[in-house]
């Protein structure tokens, strides 16, 4: 090598170490600790964890991210800790490598429980009922949401984390302009709805848009319908022992919801058929709602975040409105299908902690639910905090449900729930296979 | 055999052999200690990176110098047996960490449960071997390893022999070899468009689809309905991808047989046909082979694509993208595990075949 680049590299080196070495030395030490009184969350506001730093991850990126990013720098102008929030689409890959890998973020946020539920069961998450009291929590959440936090742990159940935002799913969108000067009415039940599809189509329209396709995700459009059809006809214990693996896919229960279903999903019904089922990607699915030649299809069923999708500059209440699902048998009620982040911590620094408890307070949301995008579950939470009407009418819904249950495919075993579930069902849809078949598949990859 | 007293060793060359030895440590603790320092520096993203880039770039020029200065203090025998460590050694340790380890702990876990708790043998690999998924997976692979790799090759072989001879050879040659450019998952895109499918009523999209339109029928999804067939609407993707690298091979293979040997048989009244089979063929056979095996390889490891395109889901499932899902989605750790260990075992005839023909002088 020449004399000549050895001594360009040796400088440079040098020149990095000494930039480096000039850096400020680490994290000025936390003042000395103050006599513990309260909760972590007070102890923090007043300033004892100032400087310490908390990473944070979850799926959510973008537009969701900006917005985490301005609720939460309250929190760090108040405390003076700094929240490192970085989010991957990529989620369930990234953090499940930086689990096994020993390098998981403070903490972190799951959009369902199942896939927390593993690293609960390897003994990787803190138990947050060291920290957190139940009977201060229920000021603030439902008991059935505190409920679904405990999670199986080595040894025994622990309060694996804190749910921050919901999302309602029982929820049916339509082109409100065009549909008022069509004259249709909002369905309160089950035999309205089929009568008013059967209507849609003598008017020589299609009453629905569906669209199952999701990249790798694919068919878990076709697993919603089947839970609203489940909390439909069936009990809510059924439901919980389907969702928990005791009752069989191929029980008459579960293949009579995938019947209702197959009514529904027929070519008549549903915009572009069974070509346009399988192959319309969830996100563009809505679209024909808002066609520029008048709606091509008058229903779309999706949860509350659909709206992102929905065509630039379209309006809540003028150009679109939403009703619920309707009940098919009123013995069940109106049930409200759900799904939801929660937050977990993959360690005990009380920085981290007291962020996790300020999550467990309605009013953190409070400017995310403004600028919309955010639902929140908390019972403390102000129906006048939602910045628009279509997210206040959903937390109503919510409120108002006889039952509220989880998203059941979140809570199956991956295998089953993120996995069978939705290529069975695709399958179905697409014609590959019969519903027996279909069903018979997935319990047989239920977990043994 | 050789000892410190090697009587070619000059006087007072381990003293000089200690002093190189400065140096080589100086450059190792640096840059043990710049570790430190960037792991613990709290400074803007962009700078940080940069400030590694230089440490480890430089580092590595700075170590491999000092080492070498160190190896060339050595007594005279020493310094290749030394020199020659030095500069396999590390690609050699980072070989050893990287890969060697990470496949053994694979096999490892394919032989636990799901969550790594409890060894249950060989459990795993009866369940790949007998579940009716797995089956349709291994089906998947097999179409596209024979379909995948008999057009590439032949189609690639087949585009080399007739542009040789053609005024248009630069042209033709480029174009087909452009979609070597893309990257799997742009491809994976851009056929999501070509197959895109939207209501009878609207216009199509699709380019598949508006011609198949226009000619009368009814828009469908190709990639969804059809199964098992629809896998061949995935595999013309990376036939269309790869023709290009086997043209390029064969099209250099074929210029290096010398003219002498062509004329020779066209004077001795061989055609075309039996030029191209009888003494062609036989004498491109190594670049042949090596194209093939890669294809082979390749389209067993076949992922992109597939995740692109449908997910895996609608019947077209291929072992990476089904490992990827029992170990990433369904949290599935050692049947994930196993399937990789059985593509792995897979690959590795293959592999050596293609290595054996590397190793013989006439495959390039």
């Amino acid at each position: 090598m020449s004399k000549k680049l050895f001594n360009l590299v040796s400088v440079l080196v040098l020149t990095a170490l000494i930039l480096a070495a000039c850096g400020p030395a680490a994290t000025p030490a936390p003042t000395e600790p103050a006599q513990p009184t309260g909760t972590i969350l007070e102890r923090a506001m007043a300033g004892e964890f100032k400087g310490a730093v908390v990473t944070a991850t979850g799926p959510f990126v973008d537009q969701d991210a900006q917005k985490f990013e301005a609720m939460i720098k309250e929190f760090e102008d108040q405390t003076g800790i700094d929240v490192q929030y970085q989010g991957s689409k990529e989620f369930e890959a990234s953090i499940k490598a930086a689990v096994t890998a020993g390098n998981a973020p403070d903490i972190v946020d799951f959009p369902q429980p199942g896939l927390l539920s593993t690293f609960v069961a390897q003994g990787k998450v803190t138990d947050l009922g060291q920290f957190f009291d139940r009977a201060t929590l229920e000021q603030t959440y439902n008991p059935s949401w505190l409920d679904m936090a405990m999670l199986q742990g080595p040894n025994g159940k622990i309060m694996a984390g804190v749910w921050e935002r919901v999302n309602g799913k029982s929820l049916v969108w339509y082109p409100k302009k065009a549909w008022d000067e069509a004259g249709y009415k909002i369905p309160a039940t089950w035999d309205e709805m089929k009568a008013l599809m059967d209507q849609m189509v003598a008017d020589g329209s299609t009453p629905w848009c569906v669209g199952i396709e999701s990249g790798a995700a694919t068919g878990w459009v076709a697993t919603d319908w089947m839970e609203e059809i489940m909390l439909r006809t069936t009990s809510l214990e059924n439901y919980d022992k389907w969702v928990a693996g005791t009752l069989p896919f191929s029980s008459p229960e579960v293949k009579n919801a995938a019947e209702v279903m197959s009514d529904i999903w027929q070519d008549k019904y549903v915009y572009g058929g069974q070509a346009g089922i399988v192959k319309t990607s969830f996100s563009d699915a809505p679209l024909p709602l808002f066609d520029a030649d008048g709606p091509k299809c008058w229903m779309h069923k999706q949860g509350n975040f659909v709206t992102s999708f929905f065509p630039e500059g379209s309006q809540a209440g003028v150009d679109y409105d939403f009703f619920y699902f309707p009940p098919l048998d009123a013995a069940y009620g109106k049930p409200v299908l759900v799904a939801g982040d929660i937050w977990a911590a993959f360690t005990d620094e009380p920085a981290a902690i007291a962020v996790l408890e300020w999550f467990t307070h309605g009013s953190h949301l409070k400017s995310w639910m403004q600028a919309g995008g955010a639902i929140a579950p908390h019972k403390d939470a102000d129906l006048s905090w939602y910045g628009n009407d279509i997210e206040r009418g959903v937390a109503k819904i919510i409120q108002e449900a006889t039952s509220v249950r989880f998203d059941g495919s979140d809570l199956m075993p991956g295998q089953v729930g993120a996995g069978s579930f939705w290529k069975e069902m695709s399958s179905y849809v697409a014609g590959a296979e019969d519903l027996d078949t279909a069903l018979k598949n997935i319990d047989a990859s239920w977990p043994k | 055999m050789a000892t410190s007293s090697s009587p070619s060793a000059p006087p007072g060359a381990w003293g000089r052999t200690a002093i190189a030895l400065v140096p080589l440590l100086a450059t190792l603790a640096g840059l043990g200690w710049g570790f430190l320092i960037l792991r613990d520096l709290q400074v803007p993203q962009l700078v940080l990176v940069l400030l590694a880039i230089v440490w480890g770039v430089g580092g590595m020029v700075l170590l491999f110098t000092t080492a070498n200065f160190f190896a060339e203090q050595l007594p005279g025998p020493w310094i290749a047996r030394v020199q020659a460590w030095i500069f396999v050694g590390p690609a050699m340790l980072m070989l050893i960490w990287a890969l060697a380890l990470p496949a053994v702990r694979t096999v490892i876990i394919s032989l636990y449960d799901s969550i790594g708790t409890k060894f249950i043998g060989l459990d795993n690999y009866l369940g790949v071997f007998t579940d009716a998924n797995m089956l349709t997976v291994f089906r998947n692979n097999l179409l596209w390893m024979i379909f995948g790799t008999a057009f590439t090759v032949s189609l690639g072989l087949l585009v080399a022999v007739l542009s040789d001879r053609s005024r248009f050879e630069t042209l033709a040659k480029g174009l087909i070899f452009m979609p070597m450019a893309i990257s799997f998952v742009g491809a994976g895109v851009i056929w999501n468009f070509i197959y895109a499918v939207r209501p009878a009523d609207g216009a199509q999209i699709g380019l598949l689809n508006a011609f198949w339109v226009a000619l009368g029928g009814q828009p469908e999804a190709w990639t969804a309905f059809f199964q098992p067939w629809n896998n061949f609407f995935l595999i013309v993707i990376v036939i269309w991808l790869q023709t290009g690298y086997s043209m390029v091979l064969f099209s250099a293979a074929i210029k290096g047989i010398s003219t002498e040997i062509l004329e020779a048989a066209r004077v001795d009244g061989a055609n075309e046909v039996q030029v191209f089979f009888q003494i062609m063929i036989p004498m491109i056979m190594g670049t042949i082979i090596t194209v093939t095996t890669t294809i082979v390889i390749f389209t067993l490891k076949i992922f992109d694509v597939v995740i692109v395109m449908t997910g895996g889901q609608y019947g077209t499932s291929v072992i990476a993208t089904e490992f990827y899902r029992q170990y990433f989605t369904y949290n599935n750790d050692g049947y994930g595990s196993a399937i990789a260990v059985v593509l792995f075992i897979a690959v590795i005839p293959v592999m050596v075949y293609n290595l054996r023909q590397f190793a013989q002088p006439e495959a390039f």
